[in-house]
C-alpha cells in the first residue's frame, strides 16, 4: 500500500480525547508524526503524555477522536493486533522467563517457525549487547541490564512504531547519558519510528527529531527541540524548557520589525526584533535565555543591545559555566550564566559588584499569553 | 574482644530464636506422633489405657503390624480413604475455581474497597464454625429456606433432598474452606506488576493468553498454599460431613471418630492416623520438591 505524505502522516491523531469521569487527561488533540521520526512527548506528571502512550499502543480507549497508523484506522484494534509495541517504564519483564524467553515471547505469540525465532533473538541479543546473558532470570539482572532486554523485547516483532515511556528514567545519571546515544543509534540503525515520553527536558532535548510539550492533555508547542528552546510560543513552554528571564510590559512602538518594549520590571526599554510584532499598546511578556545575556563591568557602547545596570547578589561555579543572580535597580532578579572560557583562580566578578548586563534584540522573545 | 563477645551473643540468640519453633514442633506435633505411632503398632485390651504396652513383663517387645495389614486388606477402609481424598480435592478444586476470580478481583480493586473485601472474607470466621455449619443444616433442609423459597416460587413441588448428601458435604466443604484459598491467592496477585499482563498483550497475547502465560505461572506459589491450605483439613474433616453428609457417606475422619470412641480400639484408630497422615504428607513433599527443583532451576 501506497502512503501519500502528502494527505497522511504515519502517525496521526485527530481530535483525541480521553476522559475519566470528570477529569479530562487528553484534551481534543491533533497530531502528526512522520515515518522515522524520534519523537518525544514532554510534559510534568498528570500532563496527559501517558494516557496518549496508552491510546497510541491500545490500553486506552480515546472517549473521542480517531487514531490512524500508516493510513489505517486503528483506534478500535486491541493492543495485541496493533503493530506497535512499547517498552514500559517498570521495563515489565516477565520474571519467570530467561532473558531469551523474554524477547522471544512476542514471537512466539506471532507462530513464527523456531529457527526464525532464534534467529531473531540472537540478532537482538547482539543489538543490545546481552549475548552472554541470555540464560539469565531478570532477578540476576541490573538495572541497565533489565533496560536492554525490555527494549530488545519490543523491537524483535519490528513493529511500525516503538512507543517508550519514560525509557531512562529508572537509571543513574552516568548510564542515562550512555543509553540516550546507544537509544539514537538503534533507533537510526533500525529506522523504526520511536514516540517517547519522558518529564526530562534534558533528554527531549538531546533524543529528538521533535518535541510535542504538553500541559493539561493539551500540546502547547510542537518542534524541533531548537525551535522549542529558541523560540518559545508561550510562557509555560519557555518556562518548562530550561531556564528563562521573564518581564511583563507594554509595547511602545514598533517599526521596521524593531519592537520596543516598555517594562516596570526592568526599569529601562527592552528590545525585540519579530517580523510580525504585536500592536503598539498591547501588554506582552518578553523572555531572554541566561546564556544569551553578556554580564560586563563597564556600560557596553552598543546602543541597540538591551542594557540594564544590576548588582551581582549571588554567583554560583560550576566548572563549565559560572551562575550569576543579577539584582536590577527595579528589585527584579535575572540569571545569567557565562562560560568559564579561561583558566581563571582569581573572579573578577565577586558578589554585590555593581555590572551591566546586556543582550541583542534578536535574543528577546516575545511570549503569547 | 568485646565485638567478638557481641557476635557470639548474636548467633547464640538466632540460635535459640531458631530453636523456638522447632522445639514448638518437637512438642507438640513430633512426640504426640510418637505416641500414636507407638500405639498403632499396640494390640486393644479392654484395660486403662486400652491397649497392650510395647514391652511385655519381660522386657520383650511386644508390637505388631496386624492393624496396618487389616486396614490394607479391608476394602471398607481403602475406599473410605480414596473417597476422603477425592472429596476434598474436588473440594479444593471449586475452591480455586471460585477463589481466583474473587482474589483477582480483590487485588484488582481499589485500596479502600480492597480493605473492605478483605473484611467481608475474613469476617465469617467471628462466628463458630459449628454454627456455621448448623446454618448450612437450616438453609439446605428439605423444608429448609433453600427449598421453601424455591416452592414458594414454584420452581419445584417437592423439595429437592439436599441434606445428608454428598451435596451438602461439598457445600460445606466449599463454604468453610474457601477463605483459606483466597488469602493466599490475593496475596500473590496484589504483589504481581499489572504491567506484566499489559506487556504480554502488547507483544500479541490475547487476554486468554496473557493469563495462562503470565498471570497463571506467578500465581502459583499462592494456589499452591491455597490448596494445601484447603486439601489437607478437607481429607480428614469430621464435624462437616458428619452434620450435613448422609449415614453412608463415611469419611476417613468419622471412622477415626468411631474406632476411638465408639469401638474404642485405640490401636486401630492411631493406625487410621497414621496412614492419613502419610497420604496428605506424601504430596506435601513431592510439591516441595518440585518447587525446590523448580527455585534451583531458576539460579
Amino acid at each position: 500500500m501506497t502512503v501519500d505524505n502528502e494527505t497522511h502522516a504515519f502517525i496521526e491523531l485527530r481530535n483525541v480525547s480521553k476522559h475519566f469521569g470528570d477529569f479530562v487527561a487528553v484534551d481534543s488533540v491533533n497530531l502528526r508524526i512522520e515515518k522515522g521520526e524520534l519523537f518525544s512527548i514532554l510534559g510534568g506528571s498528570g500532563c496527559g503524555k501517558t494516557t496518549l502512550l496508552r491510546m497510541l499502543a491500545g490500553f486506552e480507549e480515546p472517549t473521542s477522536g480517531r487514531i490512524f497508523l500508516d493510513g489505517v484506522d486503528i483506534t478500535d484494534q486491541p493492543p495485541y493486533e496493533r503493530p506497535v509495541n512499547m517498552m514500559f517504564q517498570s521495563y515489565a519483564i516477565f520474571p519467570h522467563m530467561t532473558v531469551e524467553k523474554n524477547i522471544a515471547y512476542g514471537l512466539h505469540k506471532d507462530r513464527l517457525p523456531k529457527d526464525e525465532i532464534e534467529d531473531r533473538v540472537g540478532n537482538m541479543l547482539k543489538l543490545v549487547k546481552m549475548e552472554s546473558l541470555a540464560k539469565r532470570k531478570p532477578d540476576q539482572l541490573s538495572g541497565g541490564q533489565r533496560q536492554r532486554v525490555a527494549l530488545a523485547r519490543s523491537l524483535v516483532k519490528n513493529p511500525k512504531v516503538l512507543l517508550l515511556d519514560e525509557p531512562l528514567a529508572a537509571l543513574d545519571k552516568k548510564l542515562r547519558e550512555h543509553t540516550q546515544f546507544e537509544l539514537m543509534n538503534i533507533q537510526d540503525k533500525l529506522g523504526i519510528t520511536f514516540v517517547v515520553v519522558t518529564h526530562d527536558q534534558e533528554e527531549a532535548m538531546i533524543l529528538s527529531t521533535r518535541i510535542a510539550v504538553m500541559e493539561k492533555g493539551r500540546f502547547e508547542q510542537i518542534g524541533k527541540p531548537k525551535v522549542v528552546y529558541e523560540y518559545p510560543e508561550n510562557r509555560f513552554v519557555a518556562d518548562f524548557i530550561g531556564t528563562i528571564n521573564t518581564f511583563d510590559g507594554v509595547v511602545q512602538d514598533a517599526q521596521s520589525g524593531r519592537v520596543i518594549i516598555a517594562s516596570d520590571e526592568s526599569g529601562a526599554s527592552l528590545y525585540a526584533l519579530s517580523d510580525s510584532p504585536p500592536a503598539k499598546g498591547s501588554a506582552v511578556c518578553v523572555a531572554v535565555r541566561p546564556e544569551k545575556i553578556y554580564i560586563s563591568q563597564n556600560r557596553p557602547d552598543n546602543s541597540e543591545d538591551v542594557c540594564l545596570p544590576g548588582v551581582i547578589e549571588d554567583l554560583g561555579y560550576f566548572g563549565n559555566i559560572s551562575l550569576y543572580r543579577v539584582r536590577l535597580e527595579t528589585g527584579k532578579i535575572v540569571l545569567v550564566s557565562a562560560q568559564n572560557r579561561q583558566r581563571t583562580i582569581d573572579r573578577t566578578l565577586e558578589w554585590d559588584d555593581e555590572i551591566f548586563i546586556s543582550w541583542r534584540p534578536r535574543s528577546t522573545v516575545i511570549l503569547a499569553e | 574482644m568485646s565485638e567478638q563477645i557481641n557476635k557470639q551473643l548474636s548467633e547464640a540468640w538466632q540460635r535459640f530464636i531458631l530453636a523456638l519453633p522447632y522445639t514448638w514442633l518437637l512438642i507438640f506435633f513430633l512426640a504426640p506422633f510418637a505416641i500414636i505411632l507407638k500405639i498403632s503398632v499396640a494390640d486393644p485390651i479392654l484395660a486403662q489405657p486400652p491397649f497392650t504396652p510395647s514391652f511385655g513383663d519381660a522386657g520383650e517387645l511386644q508390637i505388631s503390624a496386624d492393624n496396618y495389614v487389616f486396614l490394607l486388606t479391608d476394602k471398607l477402609y481403602a475406599i473410605t480413604y480414596l473417597k476422603s481424598v477425592m472429596m476434598a480435592a474436588i473440594a479444593t478444586l471449586f475452591c480455586l475455581a471460585i477463589g481466583f476470580p474473587i482474589a483477582y478481583g480483590i487485588a484488582r480493586s481499589t485500596p479502600g474497597t480492597r480493605n473492605i473485601l478483605l473484611l467481608l472474607i475474613v469476617l465469617p470466621f467471628w462466628i463458630s464454625f459449628l454454627l456455621r455449619v448448623y446454618a448450612w443444616m437450616g438453609l439446605l433442609n428439605n423444608y429448609g429456606v433453600i427449598n421453601n423459597f424455591l416452592m414458594w416460587l414454584g420452581v419445584i413441588e417437592q423439595p429437592i433432598p439436599m441434606m445428608y448428601t454428598d451435596f451438602a458435604i461439598y457445600i460445606g466443604l466449599v463454604y468453610s474452606y474457601l477463605p483459606f484459598m483466597i488469602l493466599p491467592l490475593y496475596a500473590t496477585l496484589e504483589r504481581m506488576n499489572l504491567d506484566l499482563v499489559e506487556a504480554a498483550q502488547d507483544l500479541g497475547a490475547t487476554p486468554a493468553q496473557a493469563f495462562w502465560n503470565i498471570t497463571w505461572p506467578l500465581a502459583r506459589p499462592g494456589v499452591i498454599a491455597g490448596s494445601l491450605l484447603v486439601f489437607i483439613p478437607a481429607t480428614g474433616e469430621y464435624v462437616i460431613p458428619y452434620l450435613l453428609g448422609g449415614p453412608d457417606s463415611l469419611l476417613i475422619g468419622r471412622v477415626l471418630f468411631d474406632e476411638f470412641f465408639i469401638n474404642r480400639d485405640w490401636p486401630l484408630a492411631s493406625s487410621v492416623a497414621v496412614v492419613l497422615l502419610v497420604l496428605v504428607v506424601v504430596p506435601i513433599v513431592i510439591l516441595q520438591r518440585n518447587q525446590a527443583r523448580d527455585a534451583e532451576q531458576a539460579t
